[in-house]
């Protein structure tokens, strides 16, 4: 059994911060499947959001109202206002630790536009996203590895976290195995933290990559956790046709204009303020009524129709400049270079907004007063603080991992100092023991492959970015269905070293139990509101909907309670761009 | 179309060598390689072991051998190795490391070699103002360096890890050595230095190219190389 005082699950951006933080003063491991660079924050490209006011007056406040405006006014204002307040401190701080920012001629960290973003609250787009070309993710997620290098902080790559060992309320360690044994190694902990990441992967267009299987809030799941506002997920308004892969909105906040088949600029009908640079909810659905119109590029309103993102006109050299991995992405994967012709694109199923509910230090909260558990910590995607509300702004998810990351390992750091280790049964990795041997049982079982296409499939068409009631409520029974098809399944490989199959299997049963617990509760909130569109409950309802939702699944049923929403600062109004 | 893909496989659980398995797909020109081989994962035979994350080039999971070149599949479109129907696409694991299973191989080496350069930014001072000054200029200079995803290709490429010096520090390491060293903000380079010049740190670079050849980046690595060599011998005399 191995001992750290603070485990770190998830070597993303919020891991990796957290575990900073952690290790400054308790003894801190961080675990993660992946090799700590191959994390998925390395894929965010357009920039972290943080008022510097380097180019134009800009302030935190201003931030924060948008951050709220752009949640559907489902955002906790609160932690809104801290985030928009503390995101100044972390992208200096990040700055400090090395990392490169594109730079003013003065010098200074590089500012560029993004959706919602705004001046004066709402007036016009304003530059508050700092970036590094269209690799700011990239460049986060190097900076902060490259300081736990120099700060020896402790990893164990390659080991997938299991399961979590719970007493009571109280988080006392983590069951794992090591991919490259098929060992099953424990650890015992006074602190825990799940950074995990999110699940887009439940879907068939995405932009996520394949390690975004949701565990960390699955396997919580099955320990009572709740999870909190799983009903809003976003989908990005630009990406790649047919494969997902995301166009950063950073083309837009360059100048870049979104065209239907007759060359219009949509936008101007949808968002007459910010056009272009609307949310990312907006604009996904003003992509879609375009496409039902008829006015795609393929003009036949089926669901691979797409739509033109045109930077033709920012000129070879800006975009080389500013957009140098997107114009590779464009050539690579269309052959189309973006400078000479407009990128064909649809949105792609992007964030989860939802999550592990916690609150302004990252405690997981397990009721609906907000009471926590103790030494069980969540930070980033996994996590719901909640700062997007119904929908996230671009470059809010970045400002998030630093901030709450680090807030999060902050308080881990004091909280291990005055805590004792809890007990960790010596026989606590027999179920997980158990349930990989039975997957290894080498019986027949029905096909993995063909239940991930069918889920995928049944999550796009009928949880997208439109939804109504009665599709909802018989995906939510097929998606039952299919969990109880998944019992069955078995594993071909039998091999204990390096099994890729064994683990893809079970994060097939994660993104199910989080699909089938996403379609419950988008049934359930009978509103639109964010990036939850009900064709059927068009408009939003505060009287009765402006509250988060907490889901539990208890032996396969579904649970519902509510949390309320912190507006102390502005009162809803609403939204218009 | 049609095509064969041929793949090295080994399973230290079962294999006592390497040997070929094909596999014949239908494949989209415009597909790429790391779909294909996760069909036939998915479809034909789901004990094939491979690494992915990202699917489009920036995670650095899934470099390889793919006729013969190092390539990342998710950056591979069928139709760049793949010449009409029938056409064969062989796949191997990385070279120069040992083979963990299939398509994977341990990169415990190259990591090691990676942090032995104390890759990370040293500076004894706290910025005069918030943020460190430094111009797009000076930012510029260091571009090539922060580009690297950390994949493998060009240690894997090697010629001369893998026929003259097997202890070679390796390009990439040399790239993350310079993308600090080249910072008008960094104050590391005389650490840097000592973990560069030995004999087995850059000096055994022939400056054959191999490297920058197979980068999927686009970078210069063989030129930051050099640079760096020449900063190293001006800093000397
Ligand atoms: C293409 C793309 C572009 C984006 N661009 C931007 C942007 O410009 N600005 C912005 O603000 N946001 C952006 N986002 C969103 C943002 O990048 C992500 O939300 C964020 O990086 C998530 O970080 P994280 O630390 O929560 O998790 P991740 O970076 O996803 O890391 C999850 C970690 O958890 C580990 N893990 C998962 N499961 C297990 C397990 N069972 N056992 C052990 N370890 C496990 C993984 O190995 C990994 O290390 C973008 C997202 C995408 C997909
Ligand atoms: S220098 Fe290029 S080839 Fe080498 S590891 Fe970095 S990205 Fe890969
Ligand atoms: S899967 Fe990330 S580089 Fe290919």
């Amino acid at each position: 059994m191995h001992e750290y005082e603070a485990l770190i699950v998830g070597a993303g951006g919020a891991g990796l911060y957290a575990a900073l933080e952690a290790s400054k003063t308790g003894k801190t491991a961080v675990l993660s499947k992946l090799f700590p660079i191959r994390s998925h924050t390395g894929a965010a490209q357009g920039g972290i959001g943080a008022a510097l006011g380097n180019l134009e007056e800009d302030k935190p406040e201003w931030h924060a109202f948008d951050t709220v405006k752009g949640g559907d006014y489902l955002t906790d204002q609160n932690a809104a206002i801290l985030l928009s307040e503390d995101a100044i401190q972390a992208v200096y701080e990040l700055e400090n630790k090395g990392l490169p920012f594109s730079r003013t001629p003065e010098g200074l960290i590089d500012q560029r536009r993004f959706g919602g973003h705004t001046r004066n609250f709402g007036e016009a787009p304003v530059r508050r996203a700092c970036y590094a070309a269209d690799r700011t993710g990239h460049m986060i997620l190097q900076t902060l590895y490259q300081q736990c290098i120099k700060n020896d902080v402790v990893f164990f790559d390659e080991y997938y976290v299991l399961d979590v060992v719970m007493e009571g309320q109280r988080c006392s360690g983590l069951v794992t195995v090591n991919f490259s044994t098929g060992e099953i190694h424990i650890f015992k902990a006074k602190a825990v933290l799940f950074a995990t990441g999110g699940f887009g992967r439940m879907f068939r267009i995405t932009s996520n990559a394949y390690a975004n299987t949701g565990d960390g809030q699955a396997l919580l799941i099955n320990r009572g956790v709740p999870l909190e506002d799983l009903e809003f997920y976003q989908f990005h308004p630009t990406g790649i046709r047919g494969l997902g892969i995301l166009i950063t909105e950073g083309v837009r906040g360059e100048g870049g204009i979104l065209r239907n088949a007759k060359g219009e600029r949509f936008m101007e009908r949808y968002a007459p303020t910010l056009l272009d640079l609307a949310p990312r909810d907006m604009i996904a659905r003003a992509i879609h009524s375009e496409i039902q119109e008829l006015r795609g590029i393929k003009g036949d309103g089926s669901v691979d129709d797409f739509i033109y993102l045109d930077a033709t006109h920012l000129g070879k050299e800006k975009i080389e400049a500013k957009l140098p991995d997107i114009a590779e992405f464009s050539r690579t994967y269309l052959g189309v270079d973006p400078a000479d012709k407009p990128m064909p694109v649809h949105p792609t199923a992007h964030y989860a907004m939802g999550g592990i509910p916690t609150d302004l230090i990252g405690r997981v909260i397990f009721n609906s007063q907000g009471t926590t558990y103790e030494g069980l910590y969540a930070a980033g995607e996994c996590a719901c603080v909640s700062v997007h509300g119904a929908n996230r702004l671009g470059t809010n998810s970045l400002v998030e991992l630093i901030v709450y990351g680090r807030r999060a390992g902050q308080h881990m750091a004091q909280y291990v100092k005055g805590a004792d280790f809890g007990i960790v049964p010596p026989d606590v990795g027999e179920p997980a023991r158990a349930r990989l041997a039975e997957l290894q049982s080498q019986r027949n079982g029905p096909d993995p492959e063909s239940l991930r296409q069918e889920m995928q499939r049944v999550m796009m068409e009928n949880v997208g970015i439109y939804r109504n009631g009665e599709n909802m409520a018989k995906a939510k029974n097929t998606l039952g269905e299919m969990r109880q098809v998944y019992t069955q399944i078995k594993a071909n490989d039998p091999s204990k070293a390096f099994n890729t199959q064994v683990l893809e299997i079970l994060e097939l049963g994660h993104l199910l139990d989080l699909a089938y617990m996403m379609t419950a509760c988008a049934l359930n909130r009978q509103e639109s509101r964010g990036a939850h569109a009900r064709e059927d409950y068009p408009e939003r309802d505060d009287k009765n909907w402006l509250k988060h939702t907490l889901a539990w699944l208890e032996d396969g049923k579904i649970r519902l309670d509510y949390k309320n929403v912190d507006i102390s600062r502005w009162a809803p109004k609403p939204r218009k761009y | 179309m049609k095509i064969t893909v041929e793949i090295q496989r080994f399973n230290p659980e079962s294999d006592s060598k390497s040997y070929t398995q094909k596999y014949k797909v239908d494949a989209e020109p415009t597909d790429r390689l790391l779909t294909v081989l996760l069909d036939i994962k998915g479809t034909q035979d789901p004990t094939l072991g491979i690494r992915k994350s990202c699917a489009h080039g920036v995670c650095g999971s899934d470099a390889m051998v793919i006729n013969g070149k190092e390539r990342l599949a998710c950056k591979t479109l069928i139709k760049d190795v793949a010449q009409g129907e029938g056409a064969v696409i062989r796949v191997e694991p990385l070279r120069n490391l040992p083979i963990q299973r299939d398509l994977m191989v341990d990169q415990h080496k190259f990591f090691k070699n990676y942090m032995h350069v104390k890759p990370y930014f040293m500076s004894s001072e706290e910025p005069k103002e918030k943020e460190f000054r430094q111009t797009p200029d000076e930012r510029q200079k260091f571009e090539e360096g922060t580009k690297c995803i950390l994949c493998v290709s060009c240690y894997s490429a090697c010629p001369v890890i893998q026929e003259v010096n097997p202890n070679f520090l390796g390009p990439a390491a040399i790239v993350q050595a310079a993308r600090f060293n080249d910072d008008s903000r960094d104050e590391g380079f005389e650490e840097r230095l000592l973990q560069l010049d030995y004999p087995d740190g850059i000096w055994p670079c022939e400056s054959r190219f191999e490297c920058t050849r197979v980068c999927p980046r686009g970078i210069k690595i063989t030129k930051t190389i050099n640079l760096t060599k020449r900063k190293i011998q001006q800093h000397k005399s």
